[in-house]
């Protein structure tokens, strides 16, 4: 259980040294990113400008207020409100995006499945848990929105996001083939029965 | 009393953006008792960072969660209430929009088939504007509810048959409640709908999970289940955010309808712990926010 504060984008050797139950905080620059801009980028080929080599991404899709852009803002919006999307659903992206775009954390709400913690395994990567719903303090970590691409998609746009402070973070799965998720699911799984008696429902 | 409806549209603004920032008291008051009982320490830590969420959004005057939710308007509409009704509608849908223009807030709301984003909230059929009426004399309340999607996604439908009994309606609950884990955000409102039709057991569903904590099933059976099945899911250890703990549930509401004799439907909607909801009573008196 070791606290790590990582100033993004990292190596290959800091992701892999996340462990479950290891708690993060993240600094300097934080991507987001969601359903629309994945299928995009993955079954419509479009490619982005940013790169992504060694960053972390959040499953977001920002509530934003247009302003005029400015030196180190440049994307001409600034954060309202800022949170963290439900991840399953974006699962069949996960080892795409890392093996295309380089991306080495993902970070969200719910965990994800199987292929992703396999392509956790696989390229060196791991996902840390945000309290989902807690989007007025998490608006607290970020600092600008630094830049933005494919807004024709907005708000599900590829966002870039200056941070301080992100977090902490829970790592809830690692690239050692452990997820909390999946443990917390086969143990409610295994109390069902018994649940189930205890209310006439077997 | 005539109907004002620049009021209407007036209201349906402020109360999505009201909905979208402070949380009801009920609902503080869950995370209290959620708080009191959890003995697990991640779900502890989650469940304070909740609490201390719902302080920060009322401090920064910021929405508590991003997602501003597919729009729900509840109309109930009291006696001797003169009112044109498509006019009304027409209110509550500009007023929705407003509020996603001059707030601003992030439109959540795609055309279901070409994705295409109005930025207004508004779309085909939405915002859902649900009317009913009451004996209220001279009264007009609106209940606006912001339904985030992690939750709505958490959706189930199942037409059993009479010979799988009661036992099949728990155990179609539970599974659901398994299946979804973390995914919709809990602590939760289980929403439950029992009897009906196919919409309307569906709908029941919608009505259990945005009813107030505190509230039980009008019906003497279906609040016996509303009873069981409330201790039932706290005790799968799926806990807030799904990662462990005994808050799976604020509650699970159950509402119930009258059926055919050959069926037994069951539905399952389910309310993140941002159980987000605003209403206003309009009388000849003025407006009152609950």
């Amino acid at each position: 259980m070791t606290h790590h504060v990582l100033d993004m984008p990292i190596t290959d050797a800091q992701a892999r040294v996340l462990k479950v139950g290891d708690t993060v905080t993240l600094e300097k620059t934080l991507f987001g990113i969601r359903d629309a801009t994945l299928i995009a980028m993955f079954d419509r080929g479009r490619t982005t400008r940013f790169d992504l080599k060694g960053h972390a991404v959040v499953h977001t899709a920002p509530n934003v207020r247009k302003v005029d852009p400015r030196p180190g803002n440049s994307s001409g919006y600034e954060p309202l409100c800022i949170g963290t999307t439900t991840s399953m659903r974006m699962e069949r992206f996960t080892r795409p995006l890392m093996e295309r775009e380089g991306v080495k954390l993902i970070i969200g709400k719910g965990g994800m499945g199987q292929a992703t913690l396999d392509a956790f395994r696989d390229l060196g990567g791991a996902y840390l848990a945000v309290v989902g719903g807690a989007a007025a303090l998490e608006t607290t970590w970020i600092e600008a929105i630094e830049e933005v691409d494919m807004d024709d998609l907005h708000p599900e746009s590829l966002w870039k996001f200056r941070i301080k402070g992100f977090g902490p973070l829970l790592v809830t799965m690692d690239s050692h083939g452990n997820s909390l998720h999946a443990q917390v699911n086969a143990e409610a799984a295994a109390r069902r029965a018994a649940v189930l008696a205890s209310i006439g429902g077997d | 009393m005539q109907l004002d409806l620049k009021e209407v549209e007036e209201l349906a603004k402020t109360l999505y953006i009201r909905a979208l920032k402070l949380l009801p008291n009920d609902i503080k008051q869950g995370f209290e008792r959620l708080l009191l009982e959890e003995t697990d320490a991640t779900g502890r830590t989650i469940l304070g960072t909740m609490v201390e969420n719902i302080a920060v959004a009322e401090r920064t005057k910021n929405l508590l969660c991003q997602d501003t939710g597919i729009p729900i308007y509840n109309v109930n509409i009291g006696r001797h209430v003169e009112f044109d009704g498509a006019a009304m509608k027409d209110a509550i849908r500009r007023g929705c929009a407003r509020a996603t223009k001059e707030h601003p807030l992030r439109s959540s709301v795609v055309h279901p088939i070409t994705r295409v984003n109005e930025q207004t909230s508004c779309g085909i059929g939405v915002p859902v504007i649900n009317v009913d009426f009451d004996t209220r004399e001279e009264t007009v309340e609106i209940e606006m509810i912001p339904k985030g999607s992690g939750s709505e996604n958490g959706s189930f439908l199942q037409m059993l048959i009479p010979a799988d009994g009661v036992a099949a309606v728990k155990r179609f609950v539970i599974d659901k409640v398994i299946e979804c884990g973390g995914r919709v955000c809990p602590p939760t409102i289980v929403g439950v709908g029992i009897g009906g039709t196919s919409d309307l057991c569906m709908h029941l569903a919608k009505v259990a999970a945005t009813r107030p904590l505190g509230t039980t099933c009008a019906d003497a059976e279906g609040a016996k289940i509303e009873a069981q099945l409330s201790e039932a899911v706290n005790a799968l250890g799926i806990g807030p955010q799904g990662l462990g703990g005994r808050a799976t549930a604020f509650r699970v509401h159950v509402e119930v309808a009258a059926t055919h004799i050959t069926m037994n439907p069951v539905a399952v909607n389910i309310q993140c712990h941002s159980a987000r909801r605003a209403s206003a009573i309009i009388t000849p008196g003025g407006i009152a926010f609950e």
